[in-house]
């Protein structure tokens, strides 16, 4: 880390190296994606553009450096994601040279599946959570890495590092492996699969201090700027091409970022003015909303996210 | 639930502009703390008062506690426990039932908290919490202490558990001061009896603070209405304690987890320092091979360091082409001066059950240590710990949430520390090999100097066994060894011509595996294989079929 750097080479040649909670969490990061990669067959990393994807990248860049990063990156796409999302994954991946598997429940898009007529709770179950049980078992992924995270929502709290899955790609939170120390039990049985979180232990605040400390390109729709938008269930909702516009509804120009990057009916954006990283992390800290605050699928019902991740959602 | 940086102190570091306070979190430390406490002593809530306190609780969340159907706080109170019981079922049946982990963070630190429910079926919960703690804090509920007259059952065995997961510094929150008027007499009688268990426990590092995580009482703000109690809130301190691991000093110790050759020109080993620090120019030994050589580069993406310490993700590129694959290990050489790690088939170990079968002798599990997986057989069980009672008492097998200290030998030596002496290198976790659960977590505590037979049967683990020309008599010896956990085959297969006979046994042996063969090898073969083999080569030429099979039967 470039800007941290200085702590280190100060210090080495008297103490121990003291690492702050970047570094530490940084460390803990590369030390399961490598675990991960030496104990599985055919591990993928689940790759959704978002913010953290993108640390999850960079910190798989660091881990097997100075090789390239040793499994595809998987994006499963709804069709629904917005424009500029898929723009900076073809970009980026290209740039990195990192080997992109995009996977769409056709079958699903093509018979019309939208999250009005069907609510979120199916949509995504079709286009997110089957197209991702589809996509792993094509693949043949014994291990799949995603970005999620312990502070976003309240059953995330209880998600193992390694998060067991049954042959049907689904979570039993009753039932799962006590993980101590930093000692994995990544042993499966046919068909079962881990899905292994190097994330767990960050935060959104982190998260934001990471990509600012090590300077890593996202999405610029993270970044405030003044957008199209209509009011739509109290969301401010992001117009983009071929939306249909409901009656009543009418399109105002607001000073808008999206905190968390889903798909385009089901995000919301949040009226900022804040277009860098350091004022984005300065209204983070002052804004006390949590961000998924603006993610309809969490809210339908409560336990919802729970209900979800028992189907194989992750 | 996510992070806030508050001030709740009036000492607080003074933040001038957006770039000291960007300096500041970049520079912070991390703290993980666990919290051990009975059903009903209020833990959720205080979890709850401590994050909502310090603002880390979001507006949107707290209204969704407010709507929620479940709703166990009365008097107009906010149930904070809502905040972290996440599960549904948890919310419906008032009960916390697994390890959750929360995140906040102050303008000093950033914590994680590894939340562990107290019941009494859940043990194995708290020692999952408190394997990575850097302070564990035990609540205890003042008004049950006065009711029950002396500290309750769980709350010894939460402090004996913290004690055995080597957790640096431990706190006991008395919780519920406001329900005994915040007295100091009460206080008191409770601090008497928990210094005495601590003192039993060897517990060095214990402080005490009376709270009421209801009223907020000493939790992040000093309580006014216990004028008598003079020492740091909760908050300040967790804020404050020194952050001093043992794994930061000491011998190096590096198990390799990878071994990355992305061209030609580079053979890099990937891992995490366990313990110690490893430069640049440092002698270091390879463990099994023992060979020496030195550190010619630590690589990193942000480029080469001089010197890597605990806990730090690295690549090391050495001078000497030498044998090192994952798990061995990169340790300080002898000739430094520094302490070799043990390197030995046997080991014994204190152990927490978490499985329902429960452990018996004679059974093999998987064992992983480090980056190394073995085979360990269960060679005796030296003593069950009463976690009540603090006594030892004798037992052939453990139960779920049983604690006892166990023998095991293994197929493949282990190179480690005590569990004292460096957590990384000391701590294994055992795993059943058909359900592939994890059963059990060990802490080791020396390696087994003299083994004590338990029976007149030959216990000893061969690598191959030769029954030449007595195909039935093989077949069962292969029972046996299977029977008693051991994992054999036979290797008369037509597709293995005797001239590859060493290169399986080798192979099998390497994978912990023992070979049978009723095969008619020569004195020379056989000497070659006894030469690598990690276990004896047994050569059965003898007739007395009932004898050679007894002698790799195992008696219970």
């Amino acid at each position: 880390m470039a800007l941290l750097a200085s702590v280190e080479s100060e210090t080495y040649e008297v103490h121990p190296v003291r690492l702050n909670h970047l570094q530490a969490l940084e460390a803990e990061s590369i030390s399961i994606l490598r675990e991960a990669v030496a104990e599985f067959a055919r591990p993928v990393m689940l790759y959704s553009i978002g913010k953290d994807s993108s640390v999850m990248l960079r910190l798989a860049q660091k881990a097997f450096y100075p090789g390239k990063i040793p499994f595809p990156l998987l994006h499963v796409d709804t069709s629904y994601k917005f424009p500029e999302m898929i723009r900076f994954r073809d970009e980026y991946t290209r740039e990195i040279g990192a080997d992109l598997i995009v996977h769409r429940n056709e079958t699903a898009i093509a018979a019309g599946a939208n999250p009005y007529t069907l609510g979120t709770q199916n949509c995504c179950g079709l286009l997110k959570t089957r197209s991702l049980l589809d996509a792993l078992e094509e693949g043949g992924f014994d291990a799949a890495f995603g970005g999620a995270r312990r502070d976003e929502e309240k059953s995330r709290a209880k998600e193992r590092v390694y998060s067991f899955r049954d042959s049907a790609g689904q979570w039993d939170p009753k039932n799962q492996r006590p993980e101590l120390w930093s000692l994995y039990n990544s042993r499966l049985r046919k068909g079962e699969s881990i899905r292994v979180f190097p994330l767990s232990n960050w935060t959104e605040l982190d998260i934001w201090l990471y990509l600012y400390a090590e300077k890593i390109p996202i999405v610029p729709l993270y970044f405030a700027k003044e957008r199209q938008i209509t009011i739509r269930g109290g969301a401010l909702t992001l117009v983009h091409e071929g939306m249909k516009l409901f009656p009543g509804e009418k399109v105002e120009q607001i000073k808008v970022r999206m905190r968390s990057l889903g798909c385009a009916p089901c995000t919301g954006a949040m009226r900022s003015d804040a277009d860098t990283l350091p004022k984005i992390i300065e209204e983070l800290i002052t804004f006390r909303r949590s961000e998924r605050e603006n993610r309809a699928i969490d809210h339908d019902e409560e336990g919802s996210m729970e209900v979800k991740k028992r189907e194989g959602y992750f | 639930m996510s992070t806030h940086v508050v001030t709740p102190l009036e000492d607080t570091v003074p933040v001038r502009s957006f770039e000291d306070f960007l300096e500041a979190h970049l520079g912070q430390e991390m703290l993980r703390f666990t919290t051990a406490g009975s059903v009903d002593d209020g833990k959720s809530t205080l979890i709850g008062r401590l994050l909502h306190d310090t603002k880390s609780v979001y507006e949107d969340q707290l209204a969704a506690v407010m709507k929620s159907r479940v709703n166990r706080a009365s008097g107009g109170h906010v149930d904070f426990s809502l905040l972290t019981d996440g599960l549904k079922a948890e919310r419906e049946q008032g009960i916390t039932i697994d390890v959750a982990y929360r995140y906040f963070s102050t303008a000093r630190r950033k914590f994680i908290i590894a939340d562990t429910p107290g019941h009494e079926q859940y043990t194995r919960n708290m020692a999952t919490g408190a394997s990575t703690a850097d302070v564990a804090i035990i609540l205890i509920d003042a008004k049950a202490f006065a009711k029950a007259g002396g500290l309750l059952p769980q709350s010894r065995r939460h402090t004996y558990i913290a004690s055995l997961l080597g957790i640096p510094h431990v706190v006991a929150a008395v919780n519920k001061m406001d329900l005994v008027e915040y007295s100091q007499e009460s206080f008191d009688a409770i601090r008497h009896d928990f210094e005495a268990l601590c003192a039993q426990l060897g517990l060095a590092d214990v402080e005490m603070i009376p709270v009421s995580a209801l009223e907020g009482d000493n939790v992040v703000t000093p309580s006014a209405a216990m004028p008598w109690y003079h020492g740091p809130t909760l908050l300040k301190y967790l804020e404050t304690v020194p952050l001093v691991r043992a794994e930061t000093t000491g011998p190096m110790r590096f198990p390799v987890q990878l071994v990355l050759r992305p061209d030609a020109n580079f053979r890099g080993f990937a891992g995490q320092v366990a313990r110690g620090t490893l430069r640049a120019g440092d002698a270091v030994m390879a463990l099994p091979s023992r060979k020496e050589t030195t550190v010619r580069r630590i690589v990193t993406y942000d480029g080469d360091h001089a010197a890597a310490s605990y806990p730090q993700s690295i690549t090391v590129e050495l001078e000497d082409e030498i044998d090192l694959s994952r798990g061995e290990m990169l340790v300080a050489a002898e000739a430094a001066g520094e302490m070799l790690p043990d390197v030995s088939n046997s080991f014994r170990a204190m152990v927490v059950w978490m499985n329902e079968d429960p452990l018996v002798i004679g059974r093999t599990y998987i064992a992983k240590h480090t980056t190394r997986t073995v085979r360990a057989t269960v060679r005796a069980i030296r003593y069950r710990v009463d976690v009540n009672s603090l006594e030892e008492l004798a037992s052939d097998s453990i139960a779920m949430n049983e604690i006892a200290e166990v023998e095991f030998e293994t197929n493949l030596p282990l190179f480690f520390d005590s569990y004292r002496a460096c957590r990384w290198t000391g701590s294994l976790i055992l795993i059943d090999a058909l359900s592939n659960a994890t059963v059990g977590a060990a802490m080791i505590v020396a390696p087994v100097t003299e083994s004590a037979e338990t029976s007149g049967a030959d216990r000893s683990r061969p690598s191959l066994v030769l029954l030449r020309g007595r195909q039935g008599l093989a077949l069962l010896v292969r029972d046996a060894l299977v029977a008693r956990g051991e994992r054999a085959v036979m290797i008369d297969d037509s597709l293995i011509p005797d001239s590859a006979v060493a290169a399986v046994v080798r192979a099998l042996d390497l994978a912990g595996v023992i070979a049978i063969s009723s095969r008619d090898l020569r004195h020379s073969e056989v000497v070659e294989i006894g030469g690598f083999a990690s276990g004896a080569v047994r050569v059965e030429d003898g007739s007395d079929e009932m004898a050679i099979l007894n002698s790799f039967a195992v008696s219970l």
